[in-house]
């Protein structure tokens, strides 16, 4: 029943603008099979900061028992978190969630992988597991601008991956869309992570396909609880059927839920 | 005898904690993580009439040591709660608050006759004063002949004790409290969230998507002990206290205040190991302060003490 636990950062570091890499150990990391999955962290004990923070897990050492979390320092609780040193300690919750669906995709087919901004470092835990399943797997990873693209080097080591900025300061210019369509990828599955306005483009072009997204909604609990992150059903007409992104999701069939 | 148990209307508790109406779901969530027989009660989500989907997202906002929300009251509606919930949590021996919202008084009525008379339903909680929904009963919890009305109607139909959870959005809730205690009230919650706001510089737009929310958590803790404080020494009946408590230490200082249970709210969304571990600290801290029962604790901190408000009669 425990999945709390005082986790001890091994190390803590930038690699983009505003994008910091931050590894951990724990025993609770031989929990973290399921990519997808996300990390509910109590910054530090201090009141101002009640509500955890979910953080999407990037990658798993099961063996070493540690993981890894790309996070985006956009406010007080990760600009905290951001300060803390290698020896500190964080409260962590987790694993929360059902995470990507990897039997979706056979051994020999290829899946295509989507993410935008803090959406892409979940993707990377997947691209290893999905590669280890002998699946083919192919990026496409949608950015601001150079300054914030991290781990194109990881995510090539596993597939082919092309990065896109939206200024086309680096890599492809445009919307991760734009980029699928221009190179004409092919794919069996498509999973993606990342702002809700690229789902929705991803959910209109490929609603045929299978596809799995992965949402954001600001949570409250993280545990289903609070029925913060809730979500209509795609085709309810009572309009009193939901879905909670933190514990049903946060990935989701295309068609499950009201974007 | 536990130093821990207390005795209110309807609920023989083994301790004076349990979790607050909509900060812990119908208790499957939790369930998860620890016994809930742990719990002193159980207070679960508001109910109404019919099923509710609730406000759009987003719900929460993060305050200074607190937290807006603005839920809507979202539930599965009566028939749900009492096919797919209630029998659900009758696996556990814990006495379990059934809160009830609603829009019209009929609406309360219908929502309390039925659940009041199923079998693990130990009392009726009374929301007359949610703040984040049009008609969530606030109107009815800030007029005290109208609180009063809706109280006397409630207890008409209802097979458990009734106790009214009172807005503290008003201007004298003193007042409130003794006209529901005289329309026949079993007991108080208090208190309800404060109505709250923030905005999101960026977009100049309130960041709840329903504008205002109800702000819970420790940043309210003071303004709890001030009300309970106050109402405690006005009315007969008990109080569970609820608003901001974090720790056992926190349990103690609204006892002290009057109150003779507690309930825990947004602290189980902070660590879902709350309440547990509130109950396991309250026995230190009771040899801590030279106190053999909980019991001993309520209203400690009155004017009157050693009057009836200290507690004695719901021991």
């Amino acid at each position: 029943m425990i999945k709390k636990d005082l986790f001890i950062i091994m190390k803590q570091e930038t690699i983009a603008e505003n994008i910091m890499e931050l590894t951990c150990t724990s025993p609770l990391t031989k929990q973290m099979t399921e990519p997808g999955q996300f990390l509910h962290l109590r910054v530090d004990t201090s009141e101002d900061l009640l509500l955890r923070r979910p953080i999407s897990i990037c990658d798993v050492d099961v063996e070493n028992e540690t993981v890894t979390m790309l996070y985006r320092i956009d406010g007080k609780g990760t600009k905290r978190l951001s300060l803390k040193q290698p020896g500190d300690t964080i409260n962590i919750l987790g694993p929360l969630g059902n995470g990507f669906p990897l039997e979706a995709t056979e051994r020999g087919e290829t899946a295509l992988l989507v993410g935008g901004g803090i959406g892409v470092p979940p993707l990377y835990y997947l691209s290893k597991q999905l590669t280890e399943r002998g699946v083919k797997v192919i990026h496409v990873l949608g950015f601001q601008n150079q300054v914030n693209v991290f781990y194109e080097n990881e995510f090539s080591a596993l597939g082919e991956t092309f990065i896109v900025t939206a200024d086309g300061s680096y890599g492809e210019k445009g919307f991760v869309t734009d980029v699928i369509k221009q190179k004409d990828i092919s794919f069996d599955t498509m999973y993606t992570c990342g702002p809700t306005p690229m789902l929705s483009a991803l959910q209109t072009a490929y609603r045929e396909k299978r596809l799995y997204l992965s949402l954001e909604e600001r949570m409250g609990c993280g545990v289903g609880a609070c029925f913060a992150c809730v979500c209509h059903v795609e085709g309810d007409t009572t309009q009193t059927l939901y879905r909670k992104v933190c514990t049903d999701g946060p990935v989701f069939p295309v068609g499950e839920v009201v974007l | 005898m536990s130093r821990l148990r207390v005795e209110l209307p309807g609920l023989s508790m083994r301790n004076p904690v349990m979790p607050a109406s909509g900060c812990f779901g119908f208790g499957k969530e939790y369930a998860n993580y620890f016994d809930l027989e742990l719990l002193g009660a159980i207070a679960i989500k508001a109910t109404t009439a019919e099923a509710r989907f609730g406000n759009p997202t987003p719900r929460v906002a993060e305050t200074t040591a607190g937290m807006l929300n603005a839920i809507g009251l979202q539930n599965p509606g009566l028939t749900g709660v009492m096919q797919n919930e209630l029998p659900w949590l009758n696996q556990y021996n814990v006495p379990i608050v059934a809160n009830v919202a609603g829009t019209e008084i009929d609406d309360y009525v219908e929502t309390t006759a039925k659940l009041s008379q199923v079998e693990n339903v130990h009392a009726i909680e009374l929301n007359i004063s949610c703040p984040n929904v049009k008609q969530g009963g606030i109107a009815f919890g800030t007029i005290p002949h109208v609180a009063a009305e809706l109280t006397r109607e409630v207890k008409n139909v209802s097979a458990v004790p009734v106790y009214v959870k009172l807005s503290p959005n008003v201007a004298d809730i003193v007042e409130i409290a003794k006209a529901v205690e005289a329309a026949g009230a079993d007991g108080l919650s208090m208190i309800n969230t404060l109505l709250g706001m923030r905005i999101d510089l960026k977009k100049r737009k309130p960041i709840l998507a329903n504008g205002y929310g109800g702000l819970s958590g420790p940043a309210i803790k003071p303004v709890a002990i001030r009300m309970i404080h106050q109402v405690s020494q006005a009315v007969e009946i008990p109080i569970i206290g609820m608003g901001g408590i974090q720790t056992a230490e926190d349990v103690v200082e609204f006892m002290l205040a009057g109150a003779s249970a507690v309930a825990v709210g947004t602290a189980n969304f902070t660590d879902p190991y709350a309440c547990p571990t509130i109950i396991n600290d309250l026995t230190q801290i009771l040899d801590d302060l030279e106190v053999e029962s909980v019991k001993d604790l309520i209203g400690g901190a009155g004017k009157n003490a050693t009057s009836t408000h200290n507690g004695t009669r719901f021991r």
